[in-house]
Parts: C-alpha cells; sequence; structure tokens
C-alpha cells in the first residue's frame, strides 16, 4: 500500500514547484545512493519523490570564462570523464570520484553529496577548498551560498523550505593553481572517509601565494581552515610550515569516537593528511602527477 | 495507489511493467520480470551483487527507483550471452574456475563488461579498483581478476 | 600439470553447472517462489536483554492481508537434548529459543514473532502492529565481563559443566573443559625461554553474499515442502522435525543452489518459522533475511580471550605449552572452545601440554560455524607467540616450526595419534617457494604462520544411475557450495573409465537420496567423494555381472578396464569388449536397470596443515597495511581438480586476511549492534589485495582410494598470525589483540614510541 509518489520535473521551474506543492513531504531524487539507502532504513519517509535528473541543466558541467558550472545531479562518472575539469580541479574531480563504487559513482552526485551533508562527504573538503559557490533555486527565487556556509550540522542544510540546489561553481583559477584531495579509509576503497583533507594552492615559482584548507569527518560540518591556509601561504611548503598547518588542522578538529575512528585517530590523521595533499597540489602545479591507482 | 506503468528497453527488448513508486528497479526484475539473475546481497550498493548497466553506465539496480527506467536502456546478466553462444568473460569465468557459489558471479560479469567496453587494456590494478564494489567471499578475487585480465588480452588480440 | 597417476583426476575441466552460474539461470534460495505464495517476516526483539512480559498479536492478525501469525507459542517446548549440526552440536531447547523467543529476548535481533501476508509491504504493517512487552534488563556483551561473578546472568538454570568444584550457582559460564598430555608443569621447569602473552579477538560473520532465504509449503495432509539455501538439507530435514514435531519422511526438504555458507548455514532460523506460517496459512512462505537481519540475528564466528604459554630449550624444542581459551557463545551455550582447544597446539610434536576452556554466554547472537571453527581464535595466539619465540632464539620461523613439527605417529592433546600428514612437507615447501626464497624487498616485512584442521568424515550416500543410452548420472546429496560437482564427476569418471563429460553429477532432495552429513567440515570431496566411488564401484560390479550373462561366462571373468567390460583372459573366451551403452542396450533382457549404490560413515579424513607467508608494508603515520605478497601453502591429499583447491586457499587466506585488519562487530552501550551491514562490516575488496599465490602440497591421504583429505578450512587458520608476525617485524610492536584496524595499530605505534607520534 504505498502512497509514495514519484514524478520526472522536466525544469527546475518544474522541480520548485512539485517541492512546494508537497509542502515538505518531498524529496529530491538524484543519483539515489543516499535517498533509497535512507529510505529502505526507514530514516527517510517521503510522500514524493521529484527526479530531477531529466532536467539539462542539472546533469551537465558547463564552462564559462574559465569558470566551471555542474549541474548538482550530474553522476559522478560523468564528472571524471570530462577532461577540462579534471585539468583544472583534480582534486575537486578525485573526491567526486572516491564516493562509493564504480556502480555507486555512475549515479551519485556532488549535489547529492553536499545536500546529504554527511560531515563525512567526500566531495565537499574539496569543493571548499575550491572556493565552490552553491546555487540554489526556491519558489523566493535564485541563491548563491559558500559551499563551507552551506551545511548546518549532520544531515542538515542550511537551504530554505522548497529550495533546491541547482549547480555548482568553481570560480575561475590563476595559473600555476592545482589542488589534492586525500581521505583516509581502513581499506582501500568502499568506506566512509575516516578524515578527508581538501587542499587548493596558487604557487608563484616555489612560493605558496595562496591557500584553502577543507577538513571533513572531523566535526559536525565540513571546517574551512583558515589557519592552516595562512600556515602555507608565503611559505616554500617547507616542514615549517607544513607542521604548521598541520597543527592547525589537528587544532580545528572536533571529532568524535564512532565505528570508524577515535578522536586521537582522527586528530593525527588531519594533520597527515594535510601534508600529503599539499605536497601532491604542489606536484600537480609544477607538472608531475602521483599515480594513486 | 495508483501504479506507475513503465515503458523500458531490457536487453534489446521492448518491455513494460507497472510498479509502485518506491520498488526498486532490482525488485522489479526479480519479482515482476522473473530476471532473477541479478540478486540481492545487501539491498544498500555496498556489494554489487545487482550490478546491472543503464545505457551502458554500471549501477547498483537496488539503488535505482523502478520509474527511473522509463525510456532508457537496461542490460543484465540475462542479456550477456548471445543466444547459447556465452560471452568470452562468461566462458573465462567458467574455465578459469572464477567462481565457488557463483551468488556473485553475475554482479562480477556485469562490471567487468563494462570496464572492457570503457578499457580495453587495464592493468591489474585498475581491474581491482573498478571491482572494488562487488563483494566476493569465496574465491579471495584471484581468478576473478585472472580472468577479467586474460579476457581483455584476447579480445585485444581479436581485434587486432 | 596435471597429476601423471590419473587420466581425469588432476585436470580441470568446465564444471557442469557452470553454464547456469554465469548467465544468472542457476537459482538460489530467494530465486524461488510458488504460485499464491506469501511473504513471511520476522519481528525482532530491540533489546539485547529482557525478559518477555506478554505479545498481543491481535491487531496484526486482523490486518487485511495477514494469513498467519506465530509466536513461540506455536512450536512445541523441547527437551534438554544434544543433536550434532556441521562440525557443532545444538541443544534442542536452546535451539527452539533461538528460533523464537520464549522467556527472554536474548540478543538484539532475537525472534519473538512472525507474520505471514500477502505483500512485503503488509508484512512490514503487521510488525509494526504487534506489542511485546518488554522488561528490559542489564545486559553484557564482552567474554571477560560475562565471566565476572556479578554479571547479568543469561541463563537461571545454567550451571558449569565441568567445574571442580561442581557448580551451585547460575553463571554466563556453561562449560570448563581440560587437555592434558604428559606434566606441563614439569615440562616448563626444564624450559630455557619462556614466552607468555595474553591475545584477543572479536566476533566475524561469515560474510556469505546471499542472505538466508527459505520457501516453505505445507499441506492440508501433513506433508511439506521447503526449499533452503543450506549447506545440509538433511539437516534442515532434521531441525524442523524435531522443532515442528514432523516425521522426517513427512518433510522433503529441496537444497537450492547456495551463495556461500562457511559453516553458517548449517543450521536454520527461517524454516522451522516459514513451515509453521504456512501450516497455519494454508499456503505457501516465502521467506528471506535482509543483510541487517543477517548481521543482528545469524550466527557468527565467535570471539575471545586466550592466554599463551611457551616453554622451549635454546635449540629451539619447545617442551611445553599452555593455553587457556575463553570463548564467546553468543545467547545459547554451545562455542567450538573444543575444537578451539584441540587445534591450538596440534601442528607440533610437543610432550607436555595443558589446555583449558571457557564456553561462555552473553548477549549476542548464538555463534555458528565458521570455517575450521574455534580453530583461528587459538591459531592467532599460538602462532604469534611461536613468532615472538622465533625472535627470542634468533631462528628462522619455518626452522623452528621444521624442529618441532607433528608429524606420522605425534599423539595430541586430545588423544588422537597422527597417521600420515602433511606438515613437514608444506613446511619445506614454503621453505623452497619462489615467495621465501625471495628476499623481503625494502619498507616491507615478511611473516610466518601455520595452522591446523582436524576434516570430518561422517555420512553420505550417492548413487549412480545407467541411462539407457549408457550416459551415467551421479546422484549425491550435498550442495555444490564451491565446485563439487566437478570434483565428484571427476573421481566418478576415472573410476568408471569413461570421459569426464560423460558423468553428469546431480545433487538430489532429502526424499531422492539416503541420508547426507552437511556441506561443511572439508568433507564433501573425501566422504561424498568415497560414497560416490562405491557407488561407481557397486555399478561396475552390475555392469560386469551383465556382461556375464550377454557372454554367458561366470562374473569373476570378467573384468571392467577403460570403460568396458573385458574378459578377463582368453581363457573366459573371445569376446569383444562392451561398452557402458551396449550394456545398457540389452539392460532388460540381463536384469532391467542398472544402478549402483552406496553409503557410508567414514572416518580418517585426514588432517590438514597449512603454512602461509606474507609480506606487508606498515604506513607508520596511518597504521594502513598493504599486503604486498601472500602465498598459502597446504597439504591437499590428492587435488581432485586443482583450480577449486587453489580456490580453497585462496578464498580461506583472504576471509583470514579480513579477519586480521579490519572485521569485527562492534557494540554500542545499549548492547545494539552499530555495524550490521557490508559498509562498516569491513570485508576485503579486490583492490585490498595482491593475487593469492597457492603451493598445494600432495600428500595422499591413505584411507581414501584418491588420497583426498579435506582442504576448505585450513587455510582460514594461519592468516591473522602470519600478518601478525610481519606487522611485529616490520613495526618492532607486537600487537595482540584483533582486528589490527588502522586506528588500533597506529595508537599501538604512538605508544611503542611516543616522542615519533605527530603533535
Amino acid at each position: 500500500m504505498s502512497e509514495i509518489q514519484y514524478a520526472a520535473a522536466k525544469s527546475i521551474k518544474d522541480a520548485v514547484k512539485l517541492m512546494a506543492a508537497a509542502k515538505g513531504k518531498a524529496k529530491i531524487l538524484a543519483g539515489g545512493t543516499d535517498l533509497l539507502v535512507q529510505m529502505k532504513s526507514g530514516l527517510q519517509a517521503p510522500g514524493v519523490i521529484v527526479d530531477v535528473k531529466r532536467i539539462p541543466e542539472m546533469v551537465s558541467i558547463a564552462e564559462k570564462k574559465g569558470s566551471f558550472t555542474i549541474g548538482a545531479a550530474t553522476p559522478a562518472a560523468v564528472i571524471g570523464e570530462h577532461k577540462k575539469l579534471k585539468k583544472m580541479w583534480p582534486g575537486v574531480v578525485e573526491a567526486i570520484n572516491l564516493i562509493g563504487s564504480t556502480q555507486v559513482q555512475g549515479r551519485a552526485s556532488a549535489g547529492g553529496n553536499l545536500c546529504n551533508a554527511s560531515p563525512a562527504a567526500d566531495s565537499v573538503p574539496a569543493l571548499v577548498a575550491a572556493g565552490c559557490v552553491v546555487n540554489s533555486q526556491g519558489p523566493k527565487g535564485k541563491r548563491k551560498v559558500a559551499v563551507e556556509k552551506f551545511n548546518a550540522g549532520p544531515g542538515r542544510t542550511t537551504l530554505k523550505p522548497g529550495e533546491i540546489v541547482v549547480s555548482l561553481t568553481l570560480p575561475a583559477r590563476p595559473k600555476n593553481s592545482s589542488d589534492a584531495y586525500l581521505r583516509l579509509i581502513p581499506r582501500t576503497e568502499m568506506d566512509i572517509a575516516v578524515v578527508g583533507c581538501g587542499v587548493s594552492l596558487t604557487m608563484k615559482g616555489d612560493t605558496v601565494v595562496d591557500a584553502r584548507v577543507g577538513l571533513g569527518a572531523v566535526a559536525p560540518t565540513v571546517l574551512l581552515v583558515d589557519k592552516a591556509a595562512k600556515a602555507l601561504k608565503g611559505s616554500k611548503l617547507d616542514s615549517k610550515a607544513l607542521d604548521a598547518a598541520a597543527a592547525a588542522c589537528a587544532a580545528a578538529c572536533k571529532p568524535i569516537d564512532d565505528k570508524r575512528g577515535t578522536i586521537r585517530y582522527r586528530t593525527k590523521i588531519a594533520g597527515v593528511l594535510l601534508k600529503r595533499a599539499a605536497a601532491i597540489a604542489r606536484d600537480r602545479i609544477n607538472g608531475i602527477e602521483h599515480k594513486s591507482h | 495507489m495508483a501504479k506507475i506503468h513503465v515503458n523500458t528497453t531490457i536487453n534489446g527488448a521492448p518491455t513494460e511493467f507497472l510498479c509502485d513508486a518506491n520498488q526498486t528497479l532490482l525488485e522489479v526484475l526479480r519479482d515482476n520480470l522473473g530476471l532473477t539473475g541479478s540478486k540481492e546481497g545487501c539491498g544498500s550498493g555496498d556489494c554489487g551483487a545487482c550490478s546491472v548497466t543503464i545505457n551502458g553506465r554500471l549501477v547498483c539496480s537496488c539503488l535505482v527507483l523502478a520509474p527511473e527506467a522509463e525510456g532508457v536502456k537496461i542490460d543484465t546478466i540475462e542479456g550477456m550471452a548471445d543466444g547459447d553462444k556465452l560471452h568470452p568473460l562468461q566462458k573465462k569465468f567458467i574455465e578459469m574456475a572464477a567462481l565457488q557459489c557463483g551468488i556473485c558471479t553475475p554482479g562480477f560479469l556485469v562490471a567487468s563488461r563494462a570496464l572492457l567496453e570503457k578499457n580495453p587494456s587495464p592493468t591489474e590494478t585498475e581491474v581491482r579498483y573498478w571491482l572494488a564494489g562487488n563483494l566476493c567471499r569465496c574465491t579471495g578475487y584471484d581468478k576473478i581478476v585472472t580472468a577479467v585480465l586474460d579476457v581483455a588480452a584476447e579480445m585485444r588480440e581479436s581485434a587486432r | 600439470m596435471s597429476n601423471p597417476k590419473y587420466k581425469w583426476i588432476g585436470t580441470r575441466p568446465d564444471r557442469p553447472d557452470g553454464a547456469d552460474k554465469v548467465t544468472g539461470r542457476a537459482r538460489f534460495g530467494a530465486d524461488f517462489s510458488l504460485p499464491g505464495q506469501l511473504i513471511g517476516k520476522v519481528l525482532r526483539s530491540p533489546h539485547a536483554h529482557a525478559v518477555i512480559k506478554s505479545i498481543d498479536t491481535s491487531k496484526a492478525e486482523a490486518l487485511p492481508g495477514v494469513k498467519a501469525v506465530v509466536t513461540a507459542e506455536d512450536f512445541p517446548e523441547q527437551a534438554n537434548l544434544i543433536v550434532p549440526t556441521g562440525e557443532m552440536q545444538v541443544n534442542l531447547r536452546d535451539f527452539t529459543r533461538n528460533i523464537m523467543a520464549r522467556e527472554k529476548a536474548l540478543y538484539e535481533g532475537h525472534p519473538v514473532a512472525a507474520v505471514a501476508a500477502t505483500s512485503e509491504a503488509i508484512a512490514k504493517e503487521a510488525l509494526a502492529l504487534i506489542k511485546v512487552d518488554y522488561k528490559v534488563l542489564p545486559h553484557v556483551i564482552d567474554v571477560a565481563e560475562a565471566m565476572k561473578p556479578d554479571a547479568p546472568v543469561l541463563h537461571e538454570h545454567l550451571l558449569t559443566e565441568g567445574a571442580n568444584p561442581p557448580a551451585t550457582k547460575p553463571s554466563n559460564i556453561a562449560k570448563r573443559i581440560e587437555f592434558n598430555k604428559g606434566d606441563a608443569k614439569a615440562g616448563f621447569a626444564q624450559a630455557e625461554v619462556v614466552i607468555e602473552r595474553d591475545y584477543t579477538t572479536q566476533a566475524v560473520h561469515q560474510g556469505y553474499i546471499e542472505p538466508h532465504a527459505a520457501l516453505a509449503s505445507a499441506s492440508e495432509d501433513g506433508q511439506v515442502q521447503v526449499w533452503s539455501t543450506t549447506q545440509g538439507h538433511f539437516q534442515v530435514r532434521g531441525f524442523c522435525s524435531r522443532l515442528l514435531n514432523i516425521e522426517t519422511s513427512q518433510i522433503r526438504v529441496t537444497p537450492t543452489e547456495i551463495g556461500g555458507g562457511f559453516g553458517g548455514k548449517t543450521v536454520v532460523y527461517l524454516e522451522p518459522v516459514a513451515i509453521r506460517l504456512s501450516q497455519k496459512a494454508g499456503k505457501p512462505v516465502k521467506m528471506t533475511m535482509t543483510r541487517e537481519e543477517v548481521f543482528r540475528a545469524s550466527g557468527p564466528a565467535p570471539g575471545g580471550n586466550i592466554h599463551v604459554k611457551i616453554g622451549a630449550t635454546k635449540d629451539g624444542r619447545i617442551v611445553a605449552a599452555d593455553c587457556t581459551v575463553e570463548m564467546q557463545a553468543g545467547a545459547f551455550p554451545g562455542s567450538p572452545v573444543g575444537p578451539s582447544c584441540m587445534c591450538a597446539f596440534a601442528c607440533y610434536d610437543i610432550d607436555n601440554l595443558h589446555i583449558v576452556g571457557f564456553d561462555v554466554v552473553s548477549n549476542r547472537p548464538k555463534v555458528a560455524a565458521y570455517r575450521a571453527p574455534g580453530a583461528p581464535i587459538s591459531a592467532w595466539a599460538v602462532e604469534s607467540t611461536i613468532d615472538i619465540l622465533a625472535e627470542r632464539l634468533r631462528m628462522d620461523p619455518i626452522d623452528l616450526r621444521l624442529k618441532n613439527a607433528a608429524k606420522k605417529g605425534t599423539k595430541t592433546a586430545y588423544g588422537v595419534t597422527f597417521n600420515t600428514i602433511g606438515m613437514v612437507e608444506t613446511l619445506e615447501a614454503v621453505k623452497n617457494s619462489p615467495h621465501y626464497k625471495m628476499p623481503v624487498k625494502p619498507g616491507h616485512a615478511r611473516g610466518v604462520a601455520a595452522g591446523f584442521w582436524f576434516n570430518v568424515g561422517a555420512d553420505s550416500s550417492a548413487a549412480a544411475h545407467v541411462g539407457e543410452d549408457g550416459s551415467v548420472t551421479v546422484i549425491s546429496g550435498n550442495p555444490d557450495i564451491g565446485g563439487s560437482r566437478a570434483s565428484l564427476a571427476l573421481m566418478a569418471a576415472e573410476e568408471l573409465g569413461v570421459d569426464y563429460d560423460k558423468v553428469r553429477p546431480v545433487i538430489a532432495d532429502t526424499a531422492s537420496i539416503g541420508f547426507n552429513f552437511v556441506t561443511g567440515g572439508s568433507r564433501v570431496t573425501f566422504a561424498t567423494g568415497l560414497a560416490v566411488v562405491n557407488s561407481v564401484r557397486d555399478l561396475i560390479r552390475e555392469l560386469k555381472a551383465r556382461a556375464a550373462k550377454v557372454w554367458n561366462v561366470d562374473p569373476e571373468g570378467v573384468i571392467w578396464e577403460n570403460g568396458m567390460a573385458k574378459p578377463a583372459g582368453s581363457n573366459v573366451g573371445n569376446f569383444e569388449p562392451l561398452s557402458i551403452a551396449q550394456l545398457a542396450a540389452q539392460a532388460g533382457r540381463t536384469g532391467g536397470p542398472i544402478n549402483g549404490h552406496a553409503q557410508l560413515n567414514v572416518t580418517g579424513a585426514g588432517p590438514g596443515f597449512g603454512v602461509h607467508v606474507v609480506d606487508l608494508a606498515v604506513d607508520r603515520d596511518t597504521g594502513i597495511v598493504t599486503i604486498g605478497r601472500y602465498t598459502a601453502a597446504q597439504d591437499v591429499g590428492t587435488a581432485i581438480h586443482p583450480s577449486y583447491v587453489e580456490g580453497q586457499l585462496q578464498g580461506g587466506a583472504v576471509q583470514g586476511i579480513g579477519w586480521a585488519l579490519n572485521e569485527e562487530y562492534i557494540y554500542n552501550a545499549k548492547g545494539r549492534l552499530e555495524n550490521p551491514g557490508f559498509l562498516d562490516y569491513r570485508m576485503p575488496v579486490a583492490s585490498d589485495l595482491p593475487m593469492i599465490e597457492t603451493i598445494l602440497v600432495e600428500v595422499p591421504n591413505p584411507s581414501h582410494p584418491y588420497g583426498v583429505r579435506g582442504v576448505g578450512e585450513v587455510p582460514i587458520v594461519p592468516p591473522t598470525a602470519a600478518i601478525g608476525n610481519a606487522i611485529a617485524r616490520a613495526t618492532g610492536v607486537r600487537m595482540v589483540d584483533l582486528p589490527m584496524s588502522p586506528p588500533r595499530l597506529s595508537a599501538a605505534l604512538d605508544a611503542a614510541a611516543p616522542r615519533m607520534a605527530a603533535e
């Protein structure tokens, strides 16, 4: 006796209308890799499921003057196949491509990953480091929010009633910039991040002129660690600067003990990953790519 | 509780079915359409036993809602052989003993075919990472990986 | 690379069920359905320990679409009687309570009621309408906690069996067992080096990818049909017969294809419930477990606390060994603490042994068998300790084991004297292996460990029938869990002297073949293989008799060679050989259908020994272990189908790797399982592993015509210690607790070198 309804929205306006009509009982269906799991476990019980994958803007990637806008429901596998995006933002793309298995990659989206608001979401630390802007649309019109301000806590976003995330915009970036995302998981695949760290750097020669650091799975929301970025800026990524940035990450952590890791472990790993991710980002700027696999 | 009428293509054949909004594609394949080759090992996208492709893209059918099948091309294990001619991967899996109990085998075959269609020359590491979403508890993966690499080499050879 | 002694045995033909299994045609438990069937679902306790004061099913029964509801009231009470199941034993009084709780809920997930309805959605809705009045009690999860005198007691009637002096107060210690050989105290007095350590392991699940599933159809005349994914359909029949008071001949169980079991499917959970629901509803009832139910409510392997003490002289001769095992049984008594104790030192020839074991209940699912039940737990402790000894004595770990290896004539702690075994040969094979001869790569370290399992024989029945065209069907009664159809066909073909493709192996249901013990205990190729061979020999006797009739000679004058009946010599007569087809064509005139059969209860399965080597690297900053190279060597008797023997070694080794590195049950303070799914119950995935090299050492078992020795269970015994030993050599840190997951290893590394730990 299913009273659940399914609707495939034809446009963003259509999606917003469907959401409004459901009066809070609707959920957006992008890849479904979080929603369906939560429906099965009883965590979510939507009255209406609004499928947004038939809306062109939501499943495509557009470039304009060096800035990329990624449709919120674009499958991770499609993002991974976009050569230009991968070249400009290797860290963002590798982060998105770490969400789940190959099968999950065929469906999961960055928008879904962000809106699920798990503190351990893989895409978010890299998006934070990238300075991503979240574009949403609702009954009251369009809104832009910096990604590091988008989530409010585990499972909670700052979306207003009836709003949906339409796309994610990565700003144009100066030359000699790159990024990297690393996560620590107990196995080599298939795990939720115990810690995730995204680092974006702009360098001039061997000096860092700009940096952003995103740290995930160590607090209720993904952190933008300004102090770590500050420690890297102006440095040559020498061990003193890296130690200071790592310490800033460890200090910014507010992790928990859970079935995936301990407070002690997460705090330590935050610093370890910061150093490693920064090194990879710098190597990429210098044209060196590490074969992770 | 009106059912949703879906028109889709499964293994090349136009197919229609009725379903509830919250039924998964896996449930419909198994319970409504008699295609029991795709298996439920976990229902949460963690084991890959339900793997199918949608428009050529590898996915877990337990995480796809049945109504999403509208207008797409679905390929399951049942469509892998060509009549009574087994696909080279199917033949090689038997030959190399790349299965013991066989429950994960349909998922591995669908996933492996998707890999070779995308990347005809995978390294061992690439094979392992591509198949990381397919759990096997019997074989330790060794013979499965060997079988996939062997078929890749053979298919490259015959393509020459 | 086949076996030069044989034509078929040792070759690698396609398995007979291959085409079905690679096309999705093969039908596993959940793939069976019957017209008009109902869906059954189980209501499970959310509490780890609670008195069930009352259950009100009235609202559920009234829900449209619900056709039957059952609780413990629908199952007869059972006597305090023990029956064998797989390699373990069950107490029927406890078993019926595990199927459906009576007085108490004893673990989160414990079934308390079940419904059958016209759809799964209605069944779920009905479960929510059942009102259970629980009185929540304090619970206990941990073995050490459960053994304390003030621990919450699960069973008021449970007095420790084997306690000395006898127990008077109920406790959670169900049993104390002891094994002695020689005089351990005197032995330790002779020792020049003594190593003593405490170890722990956690509960781990068998991890079969296919959840439990059963379909039951009860008729009005009392007959019952069951389709079950099981390792032993005769067990299913037997248990359901007892638990429901139905005559075994009234129950017909068909084994479906089985998607993994590893011991976990040698018991029943759903079948008796499905039958009872079907009886009440008058319709077939189909039941499957979700993955979450599999974790919350089906028996895992136990965890335990182990204390080991080993004493040796400076030249490496072990003079005494002592081991105490405290093992989880789950909610009801019956852990494999016996085998754990018996296997602890079985790889070695030690004069003085003292082994004590405790079977301890706690509020967790009742444990079930898992590949060499109990042995991996004591092996983790013993093999780690032997490695510490090797390091202390600066001896190569293989040489230390060679110096003390069990051989023919070695008497075990449990009283058995070994016949021909392959421990020494396996150690030597490893010592001479490409892996071991290669120096360890920089940044890697190497670990070695050994393992043992008895392997069992037990009951099997088989038959061989000749078709009208001369093709042969070989019938047996063991579900094919890993390629046994191929092995049975190979042995039958070898014995009969015909092509492998001319022999068709079939697995019969409980009504169509005589009794068979489970597919488990590493017994099928050995015992069922023997029954098949014997049934073929019986068939050959009959075929020779038919030829004798055709030639009108004495049956003594006929021999069987290369698949044909031939005169024994020219003195018998100058007759052309007769093929099976030719004899089949004349069957009606020579006595009717040509069949052979055999049944046996066999011992002499031949114990197995394994030695594993692993090279690995440890990331000191993260505690991540990367396995670089892994070799599993084992004496396998005769490898009937080498690919499937290799497969057993590889599969068991990888399960052991998971046990070593990441698998464990995680409970919260309320006694609820936090990781009942494959996301957080972390089994190895393909990218975690390298190829698993195998070395098959063939030391034929003298008790089998083809030298078969059971192989399936030994491979899971060595890996945990092999990995722990490699980690110790890589880092200088000796891990004693499993799993050696990254947070734990990282913490241990930091504790050992505090000045090196990151700020």
